[in-house]
């Protein structure tokens, strides 16, 4: 999954998805996976992002999550936002089923 | 159709259980992802974009009414209403949660249905012509074979962990509505010139990242020995066929790299060695009690006309309109084949609700001897309706928005999930269709364009398709921002082709566009009668390109 961290990004989050069933989660600042991409942590520069892909995988990370990976994020005015489409489309959902995915409850 | 005996219930319940304690040690933390993707794959559950895939398997494309009403329930009550059918006769639920994966098996073998060999390095489900054992001019019901090919496929242990995915269809008529030739193995079934029935067996078809139509490897194959020949093909495959490169694994580039007449000398050594054993030649009472499940059902004597059906045409234009574009003519006077079309104006090709799925399970129970057959194009058929009850079926299909009449037509794409859904997509797919769908929305004009076949991929994997189009759509990924790429040419039937790239990729505001100007050039230079096809090769790439990039 290497390939969604973009070289130069300066800006990353960790995502992964969830075990039981699949969901995408995003790894947040209290160190715990939640649902939201607007409660993940942003990571600055390549040796924080480095450092946040580490706490997200301790020893036991397969117990809850597959795959963890970084991706690059934008910093737009206020917030951030996934770099890339399919990031895009993981944290809203089909582009083609707005009432499917994380989307349907927002 | 074939119905399970106690050793198909036994091994399905067997792989259910199996499949139900992997998983609670995976939960349970007692496998590592590393040890169980291998498992999971092996019953058909992939993880995609949002949430976990399952894929199960429909045996060459056929459905009982109550594996059908199976799909709609598992649709209901574990993923979110609705199923996904798939270009090679299989559907897909989108959501499962894996803890709950076990128990929808557990439904699904109730009704004798599974999900093994759905996945993995294995040989996967024989696809075949879903108007088999309904169409005029058949040799012979190509779900005979099919059958006996998945029984000897199951769970063969030496071909459980092959150098990539192997594929095999078999079509039984001269028209070719399974792209056998598209296929790791394409069979034909022929009748030699003494009256014999046996089988044309093509090998090294495929598309992904090199596509290839199949090489003719034998032109007749006894009915006896196919499975001999077929096991020798894969030997020589598992044998040479590369490990060290997965994008190089598949048997064609084995067949492209060996040569044609090299490998047909190999296969020919193999199969002499295993023919001499006799270990595989199929008894004539297995062909026989095969043969048996898929004797014609009991269809009714009638008169080849239906003044009721014909008086219902002309009084509803749309009714009409639909037997024109969707009803193929049966081989049993009285009756038809009806074609569903999952393609409805701006809808998600190949997708089904629960509720859809209920109704088309109800007809085939009341008007097709309860018979559902699936395509291969993401559409499905009700194989065997009474022309008397043309009418009623049609309002019911209307009344569920299933009776689209645009069979064989530009709205009628092939797209894979694409990026909206798929792991390994690099742009949308699905979108793009509906944007051509909802362009070329008026059916008058359809009509006028006639066939044509747009198949779209979100990658170069080419589960869409794209490379067999009439007109091919590849999305690709530039620095993030989605592009298409367009190819033309290409068919997927018995004049199978890989279609050819016209230039440089369009992107996602101006790709519909481009396709109204591929068809408005076809329209232009057609003679009469002319399809699109026709038109292309008649006058080749040049025009099109013309005006795409002038």
């Amino acid at each position: 999954m290497a390939q969604h961290a973009a070289k130069g990004a300066r800006f990353q989050a960790v995502t992964a998805n969830r075990l039981s069933d699949g969901e995408v989660v995003y790894w947040a600042a209290d160190n715990r996976w939640v649902e939201g991409f607007s409660e993940a942590e942003i990571a600055d520069g390549a040796d924080a992002a480095e450092a946040l892909l580490a706490r997200a995988m301790p020893a036991d990370f397969e117990a809850y999550v597959l795959e963890p990976y970084l991706f690059e994020v934008l910093e737009d005015a206020s917030f951030y936002k996934p770099a890339s489409v399919r990031e895009t489309i993981r944290a809203a959902g089909p582009t083609v089923r707005l009432d499917l995915g994380k989307q349907a409850g927002a | 159709m074939y119905r399970y005996d106690e050793f198909d219930h036994k091994l399905v319940a067997d792989r259910v259980d199996q499949f139900r304690g992997q998983v609670e040690r995976r939960v349970s933390g007692a496998l590592t992802e590393d040890q169980f993707k291998p498992l999971r794959l092996m019953n058909g559950v992939y993880l995609q974009l949002h949430a976990y895939m399952l894929r199960v398997a429909i045996p060459y494309g056929t459905l009982r009414s109550e594996q059908m009403r199976m799909l709609a329930h598992i649709a209901r009550k574990y993923d979110r209403g609705y199923g996904h059918f798939t270009t090679r006769q299989n559907i897909q639920y989108n959501w499962p949660a894996l803890d709950q994966i076990p128990d929808l098996l557990d439904e699904l073998a109730s009704v004798e249905m599974h999900a093994i060999q759905t996945s993995g390095n294995c040989i996967r489900n024989v696809t075949s012509d879903q108007y088999a054992g309904a169409i005029n001019d058949e040799i012979e019901d190509p779900r005979i074979i099919s059958e006996i090919i998945r029984q000897w496929s199951t769970f063969h242990p030496e071909f459980t962990y092959l150098p990539r995915k192997f594929k095999i269809a078999v079509t039984g008529h001269v028209n070719d509505r399974a792209a056998i030739k598209l296929h790791d193995i394409g069979i034909v079934v022929k009748q030699n010139d003494a009256g014999e029935v046996g089988y044309e067996v093509h090998v090294g078809g495929g598309q992904g990242r090199t596509p290839f139509v199949a090489k003719k490897m034998n032109a007749f194959v006894p009915k006896a020995k196919l499975l001999a020949y077929l096991e020798a093909v894969m030997r020589v495959y598992n044998m040479l066929g590369r490990r060290d490169n997965s994008y190089k694994a598949r048997i064609k580039i084995l067949v492209h790299e060996t040569g044609e007449d090299e490998m047909r000398r190999l296969v020919e050594a193999e199969f002499a060695k295993i023919d001499a054993s006799q270990m595989l030649t199929v008894p004539q009472e297995e062909i026989d009690r095969i043969s048996a499940y898929f004797a014609p059902p009991a269809f009714e004597t009638l008169p080849a006309d239906s003044d009721g059906f014909t008086k219902a045409q002309t009084a509803d234009a749309d009714f009409a309109r639909f037997v024109r574009a969707n009803v193929v003519a049966h081989k049993q006077a009285g009756y038809a084949i009806v074609n569903i079309s999952l393609k409805p104006i701006g809808g998600v090709p190949g997708d089904a609700t629960d509720a859809q799925m209920d109704v088309i399970a109800d007809l085939a129970e009341h008007y097709s001897l309860d018979e559902v057959r699936v395509t291969h194009e993401q559409n499905l058929v009700l194989p065997h309706v009474q022309l008397d009850d043309l009418k009623t079926v049609y309002d019911v299909l209307a009344a569920n928005q299933l009776a689209t009449a645009n069979l064989g037509l530009i709205s009628d794409q092939i797209a894979c999930p694409g990026l909206d859904y798929c792991n390994l997509a690099n742009a949308r797919s699905i979108p793009l269709a509906q944007e051509i769908s909802e362009r070329f929305a008026d059916l008058d004009r359809q009509y006028d364009i006639g066939e044509l076949k747009i198949k779209i991929s979100g990658c170069i994997n080419a589960c869409g398709h794209h490379h067999v189009g009439h007109i091919g759509i590849l999305g690709v990924d530039k620095k993030g921002t989605e592009f298409y790429q367009i190819s033309l040419g290409g068919a997927a039937d018995e004049n199978a082709a890989i279609g050819q790239i016209t230039g440089r990729a369009f992107t996602e505001e101006d790709i519909v566009d481009a396709i109204e100007t591929v068809v408005t050039t076809y329209t232009d230079l057609r003679t009469d009668g002319e399809r699109f096809i026709d038109t292309y090769n008649r006058v080749g790439m040049e025009p099109f390109k013309e005006r795409l990039y002038d």
